[in-house]
């Protein structure tokens, strides 16, 4: 099967990206006025019954979040569009906001008009200059076709502080507070306790471009691609050792294997030719033998029979010549770098992670390695801490794809 | 006593905590971050909590930098902003007029008074904008609650009562007092002037605020003390200077004060005090007026060498004790007094401080149910405190608000008067004075510890005047002032107004800022103007060429 | 509404008021939590997480001096996650700081059974001492980043904001001022910070000085609570006495005027009471 295209334009698509011309080329036009005509539970309703689930990583059912912003109290509410994409192996944002910045845009709006928000930031990684430049330019187009401007809502473009965890949703909200960029405490959630104190629905862009789509048709059209479990398409970003790297969008359920080896999605192991591993969900991913590989589709329950997760959809290869024990230095670095240092067990655990395994501490500490990772997972505020031990013990509990 | 001639007593009506739960936060005059540095920190928790704080004052301050709006006020006119904000209100209706029916007296004339106060006028004399006044007004009247608290900058005046009774005018006007979240509270200078006045240091009052010129009230003290009191008031600090120029007046027993460095006009306080024929001083420092004594008693630092109690802004009653022995032949403050008085043959018990404190308790209303277990217990008491059962008050006056409201509160007719001491062109600058945060008073306690910010005294000067003087930042140049000259290095801010210049009497060893105020007294408290002087500043070059 | 509501802890059923938070319902069935970086008074910093418990349905474990009680909750204390935690908490902060004056951190390794040094030997917080004014003295190898003193020149007291937290993860640390020398900063030297740091990384000049010549004898001193002696406000202090001489000031935490906080005249102004004949 040829790879979908949905998300992302058909390459058919010659319009300038930012363009009027685009807007209505991609039925934005449709979503719009279908979504501006219907009651904002109406919505909610559609986008709990599409299955949309969030794709930033923790996989939340969308619609259940929109309406829990929907019922806080709050004088105020907002819409933050998370583009912060920092995550190793990450780049399908930065694809989607080049190829087709306004669909995000249209998400944010339908999520604003359905939550009743007055105000929208979009919160872009810092590096993405040329993607920021294609959201300013469709940001102009929206309202110049007044869909976006003082009577309606308004949408501001915030640029990101240059860290990993300013991704994550409660350190945005600080950062876009002009705080420093460190997580909060959940509960309060954002969605009672967001910005200001005010009822937030913070959504990453690939989820608002499925919205848009979803309304630029219907539910039944969403639901034609995708499984059982999860209905629709899902941006993979492949790297490493494939032949053809790039960015994809392929249904869910689709198997693993084919997204490596068909010929226009991966086509093929690179290297050395023959497979060691992949690391899928990015630095707090899992790490799948070949054997594990071949029995997995892209699917959450699927994956999770081996512990793993789609994440942001990250899934970087390697051949059978790779030391993973060098790629989790790397990994174990990076996110001793990039804790944002609040609490103790990410702050100091981090590094002394990394400390033990440049010490040959994957064989001679295991005990002490799992302890410690079981201390992150539990007791860290957020979500970098409670997976940064993710891959570390994928590897302790795969000692075959370390022997080697 | 503006507060005591409107509600009978005087003290502030509000506990901290009522910042905590305030809708709106008026300070005037104060310095309260530098000034009050705890109290500020139940302020800062009111404004967290959605509290709008406006801060009036001429300077910029710690203060007016956390404040929703600093109004910038010349010196010296309360008066005119309070009365303008009062005739705004009046003129829309804004005024709580179930309150000032139920509650007040004078309303009429006062309203009266007020009617040629438009905030145009206003404007004129405060150099604030009118729309801003009238904003400031419209604001105060709608919020549901409102504390008001000031500090020196307001009672270091000539008019200081009238001050007073500016804002308590306005407090009536919308029944900002008596109830939780609204109140007046001036914000005490020294830690235990509210505890002074509680137990009668004051020339016309018995503890707990009883009138000397009761006749009840004396006899019941003659009972208990057994000897006759005076019915006429005694003198109070700016009549007793006054007597001795005079040469009615010719010992003095000054007890824990250093008026030759703390009063204005320091100069002739000097020459009086020498001209004495006998001046006693009971204190615990060598101080410059300890050095012009007969004779000196030394005494226990209070605080942490003897036994006690302090009551402070809010009414808190509390304990003092003592934590360290005192050296040499220093002596508790109660033992020195009652010696003295058995040394000139009166039979004196020499009391323990709570065998004194539970005397008081017994002849005054206010204290009778605070006892030194309770105080212990409870962390203070707030008088008044009826009985042992009752658990302090921490507000005072909701009598206001019950269906007997009993004795009412007056409005008061003020009207502005310009500082006593007006410019001219041989002296150009107005001088303000107050404290910063690190110091205190005339310094004998503050200059002692070694604080990273002892530079000595020094004076903010507006850029744009230093420029027009020539004066280098930093440079020390001369301050004259009709009474006295004094030299003091200059630093540029923005803190003050061009115009205006500031100084601190916390180092009066180096520069005496007393020597430039002027010891104009308000009629009514006795508290002298040391919030504005006029004076003229030169440089020193300057200065020694025309001297030459 | 409820205005009561009902847990159970390890099993314990136990009631407590609207607004309390999981610490104070464990507290209510007279057990302790151990805390470093929670105050009395002070936000949660959440920074520490040494207080952490399971809750049913949860998948980590919740910061229970921060979770808000809920009526129904399920919370057990002493299962092996948690106790893995916490031992884990003592465990990364002894190897990293130093811990000499950090008594409630000594407790936590205690009563967790930690051995304070299974993860040393890599990075610490060695670094030099900051001795720039003579009130108090920075000792920052000895900070466990528990927020409070951020806090207490923050929001929650001073609201002077001259500490913050510069750098990201390891490299976190107290900063005053941007990197400034503290005369430079916006300090106002309440020593506020001073009060509520529980490791001895902020600590009195004077406290400091006795420490270094082996001269603070915790048994000789005496604790005494007056009032202050300069402004109006009242603050209650309490003197740390020691050969007669004061060298320690501090407030009492539940004291209704002060919280434990006062200003620098109150805190550090005291020599005055104690220069004898010079
Ligand atoms: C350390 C960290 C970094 C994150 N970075 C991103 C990011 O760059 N982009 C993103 O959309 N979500 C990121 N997330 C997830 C967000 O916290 C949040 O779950 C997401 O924005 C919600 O949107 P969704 O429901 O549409 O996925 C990150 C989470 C963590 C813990
Ligand atoms: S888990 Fe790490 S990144 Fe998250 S709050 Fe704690 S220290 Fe910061
Ligand atoms: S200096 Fe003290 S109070 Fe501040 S973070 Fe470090 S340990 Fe905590
Ligand atoms: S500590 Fe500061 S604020 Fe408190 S009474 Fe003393 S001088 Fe006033």
């Amino acid at each position: 099967m040829p790879e979908v295209r949905r998300l992302l334009p058909e390459s058919t698509c010659r319009s300038d990206p930012a363009s009027p011309a685009r807007f209505t080329e991609r039925g934005w036009d449709r979503a719009m006025e279908r979504a501006l005509s219907m009651d904002p539970d109406e919505i909610i309703a559609d986008v709990k019954a599409s299955g949309i689930k969030g794709r930033g990583g923790a996989a939340f059912p969308t619609g259940v979040k929109w309406e829990s912003v929907k019922k806080a109290l709050g004088d105020m509410r907002y819409v933050v569009m998370n583009a912060d994409e920092s995550e190793l192996g990450t780049f399908k944002d930065r694809a989607l906001l080049q190829q087709d910045p306004l669909g995000a845009l249209v998400g944010v709006l339908i999520a604003a008009h359905a939550v009743d928000a007055q105000k929208a930031y979009c919160y872009i990684r810092g590096e993405y200059r040329q993607a920021e430049g294609r959201l300013k330019d469709a940001l102009g187009t929206l309202r110049q076709l007044g869909w976006v401007g003082p009577n309606g809502v308004d949408i501001e473009i915030r640029r990101g502080a240059g860290a990993y965890i300013a991704g994550e949703e409660t350190a945005l909200l600080n950062s876009i507070e002009g705080k420093r960029a460190e997580p909060r405490v959940k509960p309060p959630f954002p969605t009672n306790q967001g910005l200001w104190g005010r009822p937030t629905l913070i959504q990453n862009v690939e989820t608002l471009a499925n919205v848009a789509v979803l309304l630029a048709h219907d539910v039944n059209w969403f639901k034609e691609y995708g499984s059982s479990d999860t209905s629709g398409t899902k941006l993979i970003g492949l790297s490493g050792h494939v032949r053809r790297p790039g960015v994809y969008e392929v249904p869910f359920g689709y198997p693993l294997a084919n997204l490596l080896n068909d010929s226009d999605l991966g086509g093929g192991v690179a290297g050395s030719q023959r497979l060691g591993a992949i690391l899928i969900g990015g630095a707090a991913g899992t790490f799948l033998s070949s054997d594990e590989i071949n029995d997995s589709v892209l699917d959450y329950a699927s994956l999770a029979r081996y512990g793993a997760n789609i994440g942001s959809g990250a899934l970087m290869v390697f051949d059978d010549t790779v030391d993973l024990r060098w790629v989790l230095r790397k990994l174990a670095r990076f996110f001793s770098d990039e804790s944002c240092g609040q609490c103790v067990p990410c702050r100091i655990g981090t590094r002394r992670v990394l400390e033990l395994i440049e010490h040959g501490g994957l064989t001679t500490r295991q005990d002490d390695l799992r302890e410690l990772s079981q201390a992150m997972r539990d007791a860290s505020i957020c979500g970098l801490g409670q997976t940064a031990p993710v891959a570390l013990l994928s590897l302790l509990d795969r000692p075959d794809l370390i022997q080697g | 006593m503006g507060l005591t001639a409107v509600f009978g007593s005087g003290a502030g009506t509000s506990s901290y905590e009522d910042f905590h739960r305030t809708a709106f936060i008026l300070l005037v005059g104060s310095n309260a971050a530098e000034a009050h540095p705890i109290i500020f920190h139940h302020i800062m928790k009111g404004v967290k909590n959605g509290a709008e704080m406006v801060v009036v004052d001429p300077r910029q301050t710690l203060t007016t930098k956390k404040a929703h709006e600093h109004v910038r006020i010349a010196v010296g006119s309360d008066i005119a902003l309070v009365n303008a904000m009062a005739h705004v209100i009046i003129r829309d209706g804004l005024y709580h007029k179930e309150f000032v029916e139920h509650a007040t007296e004078g309303f009429e004339a006062f309203a009266e008074s007020v009617s040629t106060w438009t905030a145009e006028r206003a404007s004129l004399v405060t150099g604030i904008a009118a729309d801003r006044i009238e904003s400031l007004a419209r604001r105060y009247a709608a919020a549901p609650t409102c504390m008001i608290a000031w500090t020196l900058g307001i009672t270091e005046h000539h008019n200081a009562v009238d001050n007073v009774r500016g804002l308590i005018n306005l407090a009536l006007l919308c029944g900002n007092v008596g109830r939780s979240g609204s109140g007046l509270n001036p914000l005490r200078g020294q830690n235990n002037v509210q505890g002074g006045g509680d137990m009668g240091a004051l020339p016309g009052r018995l503890p707990g605020f009883q009138d000397i010129t009761d006749p009840d009230v004396r006899h019941k003290f003659e009972a208990a003390w057994g000897t006759l009191i005076s019915k006429v008031p005694g003198y109070d600090q700016t009549q007793m200077f006054h007597a001795m120029e005079e040469n009615r007046l010719k010992g003095l027993f000054v007890i824990g004060e250093n008026p030759v460095q703390s009063d204005a006009n320091s100069r002739l306080v000097r020459r009086l005090l020498s001209d004495l024929d006998a001046l006693v001083v009971q204190d615990i420092f060598m101080t410059p007026t300890a050095e012009l004594a007969d004779v000196v008693f030394p005494a226990f630092v209070s605080f942490a060498e003897s036994e006690g109690t302090y009551t402070n802004s809010e009414r808190r009653v509390q304990r003092v004790k003592a934590a360290r022995k005192a050296p040499g032949e220093a002596r508790d403050d109660l033992w020195i007094l009652a010696s003295l008085a058995r040394s000139m043959g009166h039979d004196w018990p020499i009391l323990g401080a709570q065998a004194l404190f539970d005397e008081m308790r017994r002849l005054t209303i206010n204290f009778r149910g605070i006892t030194y277990e309770r105080m212990e217990k409870l962390r203070g008491m707030q008088w008044p405190v009826y009985d042992e059962n009752h658990p302090g008050s921490s507000v005072l006056h909701e009598r206001l608000w019950q269906s007997d409201p009993g004795p009412k509160a007056p409005f008061a007719v003020v009207d502005w008067e310009p500082p006593v001491e007006g410019l001219s062109s041989e002296y150009p600058f107005l001088l303000t004075t107050g404290r910063r945060l690190a110091f205190f008073n005339t310094g004998v306690q503050s200059n002692v510890y070694d604080h990273p910010h002892k530079i000595g005294e020094w004076m903010e000067l507006h850029p744009k005047d230093a420029m027009d003087l020539g004066i280098q930042d930093g440079e020390i140049i001369a301050v004259e002032s009709k009474r006295g000259r004094v030299q003091v290095p200059a630093y540029y801010s923005e803190a003050v107004s061009p115009g205006t210049v500031f100084m601190s009497l916390h180092f009066p060893d180096e520069v005496t800022t007393n020597d430039l105020t002027i010891d104009a007294t308000d009629p009514q408290s006795g508290t002298a103007e040391f919030k504005a002087a006029a004076v003229r500043l030169s440089r020193l070059d300057e200065a020694a060429g025309k001297e030459a | 509404m409820h205005d009561q509501l009902r847990l159970t802890i390890d099993g314990v059923n136990v009631t407590v008021p609207q607004g309390s938070t999981v610490k104070d319902a464990i507290e209510a069935t007279n057990q302790s939590v151990p805390t470093l970086c929670w105050h009395e008074n002070l936000e949660p910093a959440n920074a520490c997480r040494a207080c952490v418990v399971e809750l049913k349905g949860s998948r980590v474990l919740v910061a229970s001096c921060s979770r808000a009680a809920e009526d129904g909750m399920e919370i057990q204390t002493t299962t092996e996650r948690v106790l893995n935690s916490r031992k884990l908490v003592a465990e990364l902060l002894m190897s990293t700081s130093n811990a000499d004056l950090a008594f409630d951190l000594q407790h936590l390794a205690e009563i967790t059974g930690a051995n304070p040094g299974r993860f040393s030997g890599g990075a610490t917080w060695e670094r030099p001492l900051q001795d720039d004014n003579s009130l108090y003295v920075r000792d920052m190898a000895k900070c466990i980043l528990c927020y409070r003193c951020v806090q207490a020149c923050g929001e929650d007291a001073q609201n002077t904001f001259a500490i913050s937290v510069a750098g990201r993860g390891f490299e976190a640390h107290i900063d005053a001022g941007f990197g400034r020398e503290l005369p430079e900063s916006d300090c106002v030297y309440c020593g506020n910070c001073v009060a509520v740091c529980p490791t001895g990384a902020l600590i009195g000049k004077t406290e400091w000085n006795l420490r270094q010549e082996g001269r603070w004898n915790e048994e000789g001193l005496t604790r005494t609570d007056t009032i202050c002696s300069y402004c109006g406000v009242g603050c209650a202090l309490t003197l740390h006495v020691l050969d007669n001489r004061i060298v320690k000031v501090t407030s009492p935490a539940d004291h209704p005027v002060t919280h434990g906080m006062l200003c620098v005249k109150g805190r550090y102004g005291y020599e005055f009471a104690q220069v004898e004949g010079e």
